[in-house]
């Protein structure tokens, strides 16, 4: 069984065909980055993952089940996390709130218990606050734990945003340019990560990226898209050496 | 000022913070208790009606300042809680089934106008609402047979286990127990998973839908317990005022809803309260204005005119509404002589993913 598995996916928007035929697998416990230029599919592969487009055509399996068939909340349910390019944290919530949002898969009480707070809400939120606790220590949150996220620089929100993908122990975590907007020192703190929730939470992740050296830092494979259409797979190094991938990048040699 | 130290997580679970806001809040319910040996008739019935508003608000608070849903139907919930605790009493029911009942139909019409709801966004849906409103106010108007028309219905005094509630001050003890259950109920979903989710949607829906929170689902429950909240002071207010009418549940008294909520300072539960006392004493002070003003100022449209200004003024000027205002007041004090102006400025969100609205 395939542990992630994208095929023939394809979205036209229009006369726009912006993802045409992709197809790629990404094995369990590695780090798969999509590369491309600006307006190549990336991010749309990432929003057809998630079920925010329907596609026009093909199919995504996770841990073969067939993710078109079900609805987008129903995604992160499946094990599946993502962060976004431009941030969507909740703004007027704490850096502890947006958290515990992540746990929100893991709810076991019921709206009538909450009401009450019975004691086995009481048990079961020390175990969310638990829980989310680790991830505010494996990412060094825990000085802005409590401030509100509306007055945090863009550096510190990347990171809360992917603290509350981790909050949710996903299986497979999709990134969508981890390292844009930060600069050198915090890009080499995201590679650090990357690689430790690779190695020690034995998370899958799925990224685009366009910090090269970056994806040559953490990525084990390496696919590249131009206009839709993938060009080249294989590893960071043969992936940037690859004609196309040059040609789409920097045009024809005159 | 006071710095809290925190050795356990349970600290972040309490309903009171430190022993300041136990004595504070112990003061305001001890002197809400003894109100009636206080003070005479005409402020106890102020403060029945700040209790009904109170209610009405933390209904309004939850959908508009905590679910980011905009609301101008909210008299059409107060109209569905008043009818039907009217036609239940009329028939005999004892009050403690009435009540509930009024809230349960109240909920489920929260829910079905829940349902537009998750393909409306904020002037669309205040436009649905709006609409719903004018259809009950229309219902029931004309559907003579059950609610008698434009000639209204009579209440009696509530009867409670053969125990008449008809002084004020038993009135006003059911008031005050309701408002403050309501509050607890409020902050304890607010401090657990569901109350998360429904600020997660206010926030950004789409990352609410991508960690799993089913919008959908609590869209159409927080438009449900925000209408049953608003049944209930329904019901409620049905009874302090004795005798209703299709009038009393028109668009104006929808604004006058929500002007609680932004009065008071959108997403804060004490605002809720704040902004229903504002409410229920600014007519008082119009119509004491009205003596001294030249009798063409003084007209009818008086209070809708301040109502309308005052509103307009928050808007541009205290946001955050009255709650704020305190909280920046006491902040000055806390940090005297260190206050900064731009300490409650909230910085510029980053662009959003637009593509994805």
């Amino acid at each position: 069984m395939n542990f992630f598995k994208v095929e023939n996916l394809g979205i036209r928007f229009g006369g726009v065909v912006a993802v045409d035929k992709v197809s790629f697998e990404v094995k369990r416990g590695e780090c798969y980055t999509i590369i491309g230029p600006n307006g190549a599919g990336k991010t749309t592969i990432f929003n057809l993952i998630g079920l925010l487009y329907p596609a026009t055509s093909g199919k995504i399996f996770f841990e073969g089940r067939d993710l078109t068939s079900f609805s987008p909340h129903q995604v992160a349910d499946l094990g599946i996390a993502r962060t976004f390019q431009n941030i969507e944290l909740f703004e007027h919530a704490t850096v502890l709130q947006n958290l515990l949002i992540g746990r929100h898969r893991h709810r076991k009480t019921s709206f009538w218990q909450e009401l009450l707070f019975t004691p086995s809400v009481r048990k079961a939120e020390l175990a969310q606050r638990e829980a989310v606790e680790k991830v505010i220590d494996f990412l060094d949150l825990a000085k802005v734990r409590d401030s509100l996220v509306a007055g945090l620089p863009y550096g510190i929100r990347k990171v809360v945003e992917l603290g509350r993908a981790l909050a949710t122990e996903p299986k497979l975590l999709l990134l969508d340019e981890p390292s844009s907007g930060l600069n050198p020192e915090e890009t080499d703190d995201m590679a650090f990560w990357i690689e430790d929730i690779k190695r020690h939470l034995g998370v899958t992740v799925l990224m685009v990226e366009h910090d090269m050296n970056l994806v040559s830092r953490v990525s084990d494979r390496v696919l590249a898209l131009n206009l839709g259409a993938a060009i080249a797979e294989g590893t960071p190094a043969e992936v940037q050496a690859h004609p196309a991938v040059i040609e789409a990048y920097l045009g024809k040699a005159a | 000022m006071r710095f809290l130290f925190k050795t356990d997580y349970v600290q972040d679970l309490m309903l009171f913070k430190h022993g300041g806001q136990v004595f504070w809040y112990g003061l305001l319910m001890i002197v809400l208790l003894a109100a009636p040996h206080l003070v005479g008739e005409y402020v106890m019935s102020q403060l029945h009606f700040i209790c009904i508003y109170s209610i009405v608000g933390l209904g309004m608070m939850l959908l508009v300042g905590f679910t980011g849903q905009i609301s101008l139907g909210h008299a059409a919930f107060l109209a569905v809680g008043a009818y039907t605790e009217a036609l239940l009493q009329a028939k005999g029911v004892p009050f403690f089934i009435s009540l509930p009942t009024a809230a349960l139909l109240s909920g489920a019409f929260g829910w079905v106008l829940g349902l537009p709801a998750l393909r409306l966004k904020g002037i669309y849906l205040a436009i649905a609402t709006l609409a719903f409103n004018v259809i009950v106010e229309e219902v029931i108007a004309r559907w003579e047979g059950l609610t008698g028309g434009n000639s209204g219905l009579h209440l009696k005094p509530i009867e409670f286990f053969g125990l008449k509630l008809d002084g004020d001050t038993s009135f006003y003890y059911l008031c005050l127990g309701l408002t403050v259950l309501a509050t607890l109920g409020l902050l304890n979903l607010l401090r657990s998973p569901t109350g998360r989710a429904f600020v997660a949607i206010r926030d950004s829906e789409i990352s609410a839908s991508c960690m799993g929170v089913n919008l959908a689902t609590y869209k159409t429950l927080s438009f449900a317990i925000s209408a049953a909240l608003t049944g209930v002071g329904g019901a409620l207010y049905a009874h302090k005022v004795t005798f209703i009418s299709p009038e009393q549940f028109t668009l104006l008294q929808s604004i006058e809803l929500i002007t609680i909520v932004i009065l008071g300072g959108v997403g804060f539960i004490h605002g809720a309260v704040l902004g229903a006392a504002f409410v229920i004493v600014l007519p008082q002070l119009i119509s004491l204005a009205k003596d001294y003003l030249p009798s063409n100022v003084a007209g009818s449209g008086l209070q809708a005119t301040v109502f309308g200004l005052v509103l307009i003024l928050f808007i541009i000027f205290e946001p955050f509404g009255l709650y704020g205002r305190w909280l920046k007041v006491r902040t000055w004090f806390e940090l005297f002589p260190f206050y900064r102006r731009g300490m409650f400025r909230r910085q510029k969100s980053y662009m959003k993913s637009e593509r994805l609205r």
